[in-house]
């Protein structure tokens, strides 16, 4: 921020004028997306907002478990194929939020996929039945399947807990294989989406029935031999000789002696489409649900595995990314989820778009009859300030995926009064110093001088502002935030580089210094000439002399 | 706008005689109305937040809103709907737009995708054309922690700031007044009674900035004003303070006007064609934070400034020797006092080509100042 003398001012300008020219060449290029991305809350979508906390209290979480986290959220919702889903991160640690971005109609799903928390665990199946729920006995009462939001008091006993996620029953848990606890899995009635949603962790030490994740097939699961904790990697490989893609799994020493029992006793039962009881496969649960059920081939006595399957590439790595997203030591909490039509955003960028306007025009048409020929130029540094945002935004949205929130709007819009105030202050220095009998090209310098490190002062404060809100925010008040940092720098940025010169400029006019009632800075109006010097300079004239006297 | 262009020509003459110190209004004199006025709205404004509280949005108390746009159903039917399936008590609202508002306790996110179909269904709106949101309880609380916790890290830097660019008694009396406009925000907040968002948190942040800033510009003038004061003995600190405070009365107003205007501008279409929302919110609490931010850095910091001021040795010497040489003065019949300056401009003109000598600065600027006025006469 060199100080710029009064006899370059066109230097600035030509800094100004050059940067403007590269940033638009940048912003709007032809054939390059040249729109600002928007928020959610401007066109419409789901955002979900998380907060992963240690599944250990007191411990921090670390960057890796969060990047994992975020990488495996992202590929499940990029898995609902919508364009420009985000996810994203901010701050870190135990501060940390991941925000899931999901543009277009509403879409529950996001939600769902995105909440699991994912709880993991490797269980031998010990029956496979039909997804359907079993008849109800003649003795029973009416078929809890007709509505879902019934609370299932029907019947199990104490031993079998049916768990619940919200008012759906998704698990049925108990710690013995009993008739009771038969009965309830024979309710569980898998072909409801609720249902095989899932989303309720199971207690790895008490018997499951619940239902794989597509809802095709019911399952009832011993207690688990491995925990999603022992696994300690998943990779999706393309074997040399293989047929197709498999999952490859390791696990810690204790997980390895498991796997070597379980599959061991597992690998001598009948397959279990035969029916029988128990059979050989184990299940890998994800928050209650089975998320794959292979069979052992043969016993695993190394502590390595591979899941063999039909699997395409995408299941493959899905499946390894949820055998290892399992293992994180991470719960995410869905703290907020806010869907918006986009009829609703766009209406929200037109009321925004709107008051903008409104504000501007009503700010000009107030410098204009306030400050005439000065209010011109503070008009149009407004617009150039606004435009250069703007261009930055876009080119913000191009490089590091910025997105304009409504929020972002309403501190752009704000930001138009804090602009212009810059303008204020320099211009009603410059009338200061005329005041005090300069001549208008010295008063647009000297003011200048003056009003320069005021608004040094003041916009560095607003800059502080913004900065600190920006790394200790949220959502939102994030949003609002960077647009009001950006807003500040444009404003010293115009102030030095527009507006200063051009005022020097406009004050070199013969016109501008003959005086007129539309300058805005006509001494004989602003009184100057004829009254020179303050009070301050009259007393310290007279006052010493006295003194000394 | 009209007033203001026919009423122009007497507005520019007072921005002179404020600027001369010829119309001055006595800012630091009056210190004790200006604390008693806004003791008494401290007071209403504390009182509302203990006796009242505030109506914390769903962000903060967690639960889940329904925002139903252009919606055929009345405010019962929908609170029939939304109560019928919670088994809870609902608040349902409706906005001047049209928009049907239901607010319940937390649900699922599968039990606010069913509830959104049945009030789309009831209100003859398509499920998806509903804004829901979907708090949990623990999200405000993280918000309110992450902006307090903003709140401390800003005024630490900003009081090292105010201490190093200014001093320290300037940087506690900009605090004092932008705890002054928090609180008047936040009490106005409970007094009417309108549900703080966590826009409504931006707004207040966003007063920390502005607030500051107006307080600044002030400041900046008081410190020009006030530089070498010590070297005379005409002006005393709050003298010479009141004078910054005049000075900078006509920039105060047109910042504020200009800072209001897109402020206005917001809630008019916010109210016209949004209803409630983040725009609405956020305008509303920076309204009221900006006009108690021009207020306290007119009314309170700078008044609170020359309060501390004067506690200084020095600042106390120099009112002493103004005290005395005024009563000097007035043995003279000759000179007159500094109050009634206006009259003796032309004399001072005459007696300017007198004063030669070199005499100790008030203004740094005082050498090149006297080599100017020469020239201009």
């Amino acid at each position: 921020m060199a100080p710029i003398t009064s006899s370059r001012p066109s230097r600035g300008l030509i800094v100004l004028a050059v940067m403007v020219f590269g940033l638009g060449i940048w912003a709007f290029f032809p054939g390059t997306d040249n729109a600002v991305r928007l928020g959610l809350d401007l066109q419409g979508g789901t955002q979900v907002i998380l907060i992963p906390r240690p599944v250990t209290e007191g411990s921090e979480i670390s960057e890796e478990q969060l990047s994992q986290t975020v990488n495996i959220i992202r590929q499940r919702v990029d898995g609902l194929g919508v364009a420009e889903a985000e996810v994203t991160t901010q701050g870190s640690g135990n501060n940390a939020a991941i925000i899931v971005s999901v543009p277009g109609a509403n879409q529950d799903r996001v939600v769902d996929l995105v909440q699991r928390t994912a709880l993991l665990d490797f269980r031998p199946v010990y029956q496979l039945l039909s997804p359907v729920p079993a008849q109800a006995e003649p003795s029973g009462s009416a078929s809890p399947s007709a509505s879902p939001s019934a609370s299932p008091s029907v019947g199990p006993s104490d031993a079998a807990s049916p768990s619940a996620s919200g008012d759906v029953t998704n698990i049925v848990q108990s710690p013995t294989n009993d008739a009771a606890f038969q009965e309830a899995v024979g309710k569980l009635d898998c072909t409801d989406p609720e249902v095989y949603a899932g989303g309720t962790p199971d207690d790895p030490s008490k018997w499951l029935g619940t239902c794989d994740q597509t809802g095709t097939t019911k399952y009832i699961l011993e207690p688990a031999f491995i925990k999603g904790t022992q696994v300690s990697s998943a990779n999706a490989v393309l074997p040399q000789n293989g047929l197709g893609w498999v999952v490859s799994l390791e696990f810690d020493s204790q997980g390895a002696k498991a796997l070597a029992e379980a599959s061991t006793k597992l690998t001598g039962l009948p397959e279990c489409n035969s029916g029988a009881t128990p059979c050989n496969a184990f299940a890998i649960v994800l928050d209650g649900v089975v998320t794959s059920a292979p069979r052992f081939n043969e016993p695993i006595l190394g502590g390595q595995a591979q899941i063999e399957g039909d699997f395409t590439a995408q299941e493959a790595t899905d499946l390894s990314n949820i055998l290892k997203y399992g293992a994180l030591p991470v719960t995410l909490e869905a703290v907020d989820i806010t869907t918006v039509s986009p009829t609703v955003g766009s209406d929200q960028l037109r009321a925004g778009i709107i008051a903008g306007l409104l504000g501007l025009g009503l700010v000009a048409i107030y410098l204009l009859i306030y400050y005439r020929v000065l209010g011109i130029v503070a008009v149009l540094s407004l617009v150039l300030a606004g435009g250069v945002t703007y261009a930055t935004f876009v080119v913000l949205s191009k490089t590091v995926g910025l997105t304009l929130t409504l929020a972002g709007v309403a501190g752009a819009i704000i930001a138009i009064g804090i602009t212009a105030d810059s303008f204020i202050v320099y211009f009603e220095r410059i009338r200061d110093e005329i005041r005090d009998g300069r001549s208008l090209r010295q008063a647009c310098d000297s003011g200048w001088v003056r009003a320069r490190r005021t608004l040094l002062a003041a916009d560095f404060v607003s800059l502080l502002a913004a900065v600190v809100l920006y790394f200790l925010s949220v959502g939102s008040v994030r949003g609002f935030a960077f647009v009001l940092g950006l807003t500040t720098l444009m404003d010293v940025l115009i102030a030095f580089w527009f507006t200063h010169p051009i005022v020097v400029l406009l004050g070199r006019l013969g016109w501008m210094q003959r005086g007129s009632r539309w300058t805005g800075l006509d001494p004989e109006r602003l009184g100057g000439a004829s009254l020179a010097g303050t009070i301050i300079e009259k007393s310290r004239r007279r006052g010493p002399k006295e003194v000394s006297s | 706008m009209s007033t203001t262009s026919t009423s122009r020509p007497g507005l520019r003459g007072l921005g002179q005689r404020l600027y001369n110190g010829e119309s001055s209004i006595d800012f630091i004199g009056r210190t004790r109305t200006w604390y008693v006025v806004s003791a008494i709205i401290l007071l209403v404004s504390i009182g509302a937040l203990v006796f009242r509280g505030l109506n914390l949005g769903i962000e903060f108390r967690g639960g889940a809103d329904f925002s139903v746009p252009s919606a055929t159903c009345s405010i019962e039917q929908a609170r029939t709907l939304a109560e019928d399936f919670t088994g809870a008590q609902v608040i349902v609202t409706e906005s001047a737009s049209g928009t049907v508002r239901v607010q319940t306790e937390t649900l699922t996110p599968a039990q606010s995708s069913q509830l959104a179909g049945e009030l789309g269904a009831g209100c003859g709106v398509g499920k998806d054309e509903i804004k829901v949101q979907v708090v949990g309880p623990t999200w405000g609380a993280e918000i309110s922690r992450k902006a307090l916790q903003g709140l401390v890290v800003f005024l630490l830097l900003l009081v090292i700031f105010l201490s190093i660019y200014f001093d320290w008694r300037m940087a506690i009396a900009a605090l004092v007044a932008l705890a002054h406009d928090l609180v008047i925000t936040i009490g106005i907040y409970a007094l009417t009674g309108l549900e703080v968002t966590p826009a409504t948190v931006i707004g207040v942040l966003t007063i920390l900035g502005y607030s500051l800033y107006d307080t600044v510009v002030v400041f900046d003038k008081v410190r020009e004003n006030t530089r070498g004061i010590g070297g005379q003995s005409v002006l005393t600190y709050a003298e010479a303070a009141n004078l910054a405070v005049n000075q900078t009365l006509v920039r105060s107003i047109n910042t504020s006007i200009v800072a209001l205007l897109p402020v206005i501008a917001i809630i008019v279409v916010g109210a016209g064609l949004l209803g409630a929302g983040t725009l609405l919110d956020l305008a509303v609490a920076l309204g009221v934070g900006m006009a108690a931010g021009t207020y306290s850095s007119i009314f309170i910091a700078t008044p609170f400034l020359v309060q501390m001021k004067n506690r200084q040795p020095e600042v106390k010497a120099l009112a002493g020797r103004v005290a005395a040489r005024r009563a000097q003065v007035q043995r003279q019949p000759k000179s007159q006092g500094v109050s009634t300056d206006s009259s003796d401009s032309d004399g001072g003109s005459s007696s300017e080509s007198v004063v030669t000598t070199k005499v100790p600065s008030v203004k740094r600027q005082q050498p090149k100042r006297a080599a100017r006025s020469r020239r201009g006469r």
